[in-house]
């Protein structure tokens, strides 16, 4: 709270307290060479909450995670972390000041032990007896990491891999948690246990920004969400107000992943 | 009597194949973290045996202190190099880097052959060092036993490093998936550092046993090991580190039996044969013996 009056000026449009804004997005400009794959997003995550990024393959889901985590530089824009611009940071240094990411295709580090690829989610916030405290609670969140501790990461299952990929992210104990697509390739039975687990740490408190292409279940446990579209942002707002919407569901969301529905 | 040619043979494969080992090691840390093929490699070893000639000759400094100096030399010219000439150039293409590392492979040599001397010179060095000994009836150079040892100590604390530190892991985990490492905070610059300076070190200890077996310097001399290295890699594994040095060892073997089996009229041809056995690996086995993993997890 003591913190609030540092950040009041400037930004009276701002209706919460800026000490709740974890992640600002303005006006993100992207390229890829000389294709623009972001024509100017804009979207905010505050404290707490759980936001989904939806939208069809090349709308811009991925393209926004790795502007926003320092792996691509944006053209134009701006990214705000709580309330320091960190637009052009490295990836490491925005890790280091706690963003955490479960890329796409999840990307352990195939010849590591499991216990490895942990230690290296905790690069330059590692601290042994936090790390000890850390792998107990994880053992209970995934208990096929306990079984797999000392196993090679590529010797994993496609899910293990998972939540592998989660736990490596969640073990710097990150103030956003994005994660990129971590239902895709997984079996059904896999995509419940991830989505279980969004959830289950939704309600630890820990914020979270999903990019998802399985939009139903991803609007189904959002706060919030975006509608990406063509690099753009197409809609904003309550996940509600977004099924609600016919020519939405039907356009974006296509029913294209209909097949899971419970 | 075969007995002491077993043994003979045995030290000679060992000897040779720790130097070739060192020598592909050096190359994969950098390979490994950057891929990218250092052509001056060969030169951070001239640029050791150079300060070894120079500190042997116009100095009394006492051998321990001469070899330190040696090998921090080229901890000095990897860490430089990698800091001046590769860093401005990363974010570029591959193929940027390469040119870059043969620009650096030039400029040095042409700064030995104008600055120091365009002939070879003589390495001093301490007279244990090439003292005969008498290993079970077989007679041997002391420092091919000290190039075994110092190998095996090397290698024991490289395992111990890369193995069960956090620096060690974040360095293969960013040889196998460099974003993902830096996305896991893993600092670019800091892992890269670090392979050069791991590869600096290595190039100034094969400096040590290079020069003791050849006794002299020359401006050209760095083209010889880094040969080696290639092809120790070729046989080994470009993306693996127990695999360059399995290479190192491989190479070392096949030398020595072509050595012991070619008639000698054919002996003058080994190296030829040599490359015939790279060539042979490149098309039947291009990955080297152990491939690493360097490509994608199975999709499940």
């Amino acid at each position: 709270m003591s913190k609030y009056s540092e950040k009041a000026s400037g930004r009276a449009h701002d209706p919460l307290p800026a000490d709740d804004l974890i992640l600002q997005v303005s006006d993100l400009h992207v390229y890829y060479g000389s294709i623009q794959a972001l024509h100017g997003v804009s979207l905010e995550v505050r404290k707490g909450e759980l936001v989904s990024i939806c939208g069809v393959n090349g709308a811009g889901k991925s393209t926004v995670l790795k502007a926003i985590s320092g792996v691509l530089k944006p053209k134009s824009g701006s990214v705000r972390f709580k309330g320091m611009d960190v637009t052009g940071k490295k990836p490491e240094q925005l890790h280091k000041l706690g963003m955490a990411l479960v890329p796409e295709g999840r990307d352990i580090f195939p010849s590591l032990t499991v216990e490895e690829n942990l230690r290296i989610g905790a690069f330059g916030r590692y601290d042994a007896k936090r790390f000890a405290a850390d792998l107990e609670d994880f053992f209970t969140l995934f208990p096929i990491l306990k079984e797999r501790y000392n196993q090679a990461g590529g010797l994993l299952s496609g899910g293990e891999q998972q939540m592998l990929a989660i736990a490596r992210g969640l073990i710097s104990h990150p103030d956003l948690l994005m994660m990129d697509e971590p239902s895709l390739g997984l079996s059904p039975n896999r995509v419940d246990q991830i989505f279980d687990l969004i959830v289950e740490l939704k309600s630890r408190g820990i914020t979270i920004l999903l990019v998802e292409q399985n939009a139903e279940r991803a609007l189904k446990i959002a706060d919030r969400a975006y509608l990406f579209s063509n690099g753009k942002v197409e809609f904003a707002g309550r996940p509600g107000d977004m099924t609600d919407r016919v020519d939405i569901t039907s356009i974006y969301l296509g029913g294209h992943e209909g097949g899971d529905a419970e | 009597m075969s007995g002491h040619v077993l043994l003979e043979f045995a030290i000679n494969v060992l000897s040779m194949g720790s130097l070739y080992a060192l020598i592909a090691l050096g190359l994969v840390f950098v390979f490994g973290i950057c891929k990218l093929i250092n052509f001056a490699y060969g030169e951070f070893i001239t640029v050791s045996t150079y300060v070894l000639y120079f500190l042997g000759t116009f100095t009394d400094l006492p051998w321990p202190l001469v070899f330190l100096i040696g090998i921090l030399s080229g901890v000095a010219i990897g860490f430089l190099s990698e800091l001046t000439a590769f860093r401005p150039f990363r974010g570029r293409s591959l193929d940027a880097l390469l040119v870059t590392s043969f620009a650096i492979s030039v400029i040095l040599q042409r700064i030995f052959q104008l600055g120091i001397s365009p002939r070879s010179k003589a390495v001093p060095y301490p007279a244990f060092f090439n003292m005969n000994i008498e290993l079970f009836g077989v007679v041997t150079p002391l420092r091919n036993i000290l190039m075994i040892g110092t190998t095996a100590v090397l290698l024991i604390v490289l395992v111990i490093v890369m193995n069960h530190t956090t620096l060690g892991v974040a360095m293969r985990g960013a040889s196998e998936n460099f974003v993902t490492a830096r996305l896991m905070g893993v600092p670019a610059n800091l892992v890269i550092s670090v392979a050069f300076i791991i590869s600096g070190f290595l190039a100034g200890v094969v400096a040590i046993f290079w020069s003791a077996r050849t006794g002299s310097v020359e401006p050209l001399m760095g083209s010889s090991p880094l040969l080696i290295g290639f092809i120790a890699v070729v046989i080994g594994g470009m993306h693996s580190l127990p695999g360059a040095v399995l290479g190192g060892y491989v190479y070392a073997f096949i030398a020595n039996v072509l050595s012991l089996t070619l008639p000698t009229s054919v002996l003058s041809y080994r190296d030829a044969v040599m490359f015939v056995i790279v060539i042979a690996f490149l098309v039947l086995k291009p990955e080297g013996i152990m491939r690493g993993n360097y490509q994608e997890e199975r999709v499940g």
